[in-house]
């Protein structure tokens, strides 16, 4: 095997032991970090999908209809199930995080997990219930 | 001296990113993607959406929900490809394609807004 010192950044003569590429399929939690970062892929899907719209949108009624008459194929509903799946994980573990991210302390007393998380799960019902008004519309 | 890096601030866009798409992406993705396909809630009309999109405000905030959570993805997405299939030695190639990636998109989102 080549010697390369840059695949390492630290002591390239160290023994390290090889790690197989699938160390995260063997533990749940394991899995389930990796699944938390590939939420990633659909954030950017989502923003593919929101320039595609409004470009539809900017060439006029026509392509507006055919996107969504695209939106309604069964193929694009799988992959966006699939996507609002992965993006309400990314949600959860994110407002999850919050706690652990930035621990808020009152009068000396570090404040329990949930009183912390608990302001970002009301925003996103607000903000939600906001944005689907001004979208829907009367 | 250490050399300085430029994690804190690439950081900061991961967060802010992540925080717009965890509140602002489910409640679209369900509309746009689920509920107006399937017919559970009446699509906006073309005049609409056009009168929606081309307001300033929508604008800004369109850009900011394009382009922040975009480089939350470059983020998140250049790590999972080191701790995940162990690339690490690829290290400079995958900067440059998530975030270069993540400046391409911006700029295009930017592009398409600024023409509505």
């Amino acid at each position: 095997m080549k010697h390369n010192p840059d695949y390492t950044l630290y002591h390239p003569r160290w023994y390290r032991e090889r790690v197989s590429t699938y160390w995260w399929t063997r533990k749940w939690s394991h899995f389930k970090f990796i699944l938390r970062e590939l939420t990633s892929l659909a954030v950017a899907y989502f923003v593919l999908l929101v320039i595609c719209l409004l470009r539809a949108v900017g060439d006029g009624q026509e392509s507006y209809n055919a996107m969504q008459e695209w939106l309604a194929t069964p193929v694009a509903i799988v992959v966006n199930l699939i996507a609002f799946c992965l993006i309400l994980f990314h949600t959860i573990t994110w407002f999850n995080l919050a706690p652990r991210a930035m621990p808020v302390r009152v009068g000396g007393k570090r404040l329990a997990d949930w009183m912390v998380a608990a302001p970002n799960y009301v925003a996103w019902l607000v903000i939600s219930a906001i944005v689907a008004w001004i979208v829907i519309g009367d | 001296m250490a050399k300085r890096s430029n994690e804190p601030f690439l950081w900061s866009l991961f967060s802010s990113g992540g925080m717009i798409a965890a509140l602002f992406i489910p409640v679209l993705l369900f509309l746009f993607g689920i509920a107006f396909p399937l017919g559970w809630i009446d699509a906006p009309s073309y005049n609409d959406m056009l009168d929606l999109v081309t307001h300033p405000l929508t604008k800004l905030i369109l850009f900011a929900l394009c382009s922040l959570p975009l480089f939350h993805w470059a983020h998140r997405f250049r790590f999972t490809l080191y701790d995940g299939l162990q690339i690490k030695h690829l290290n400079e190639a995958i900067a440059i394609f998530c975030y270069g990636g993540a400046i391409l998109g911006t700029a295009l989102a930017g592009y398409i807004l600024w023409n509505l």
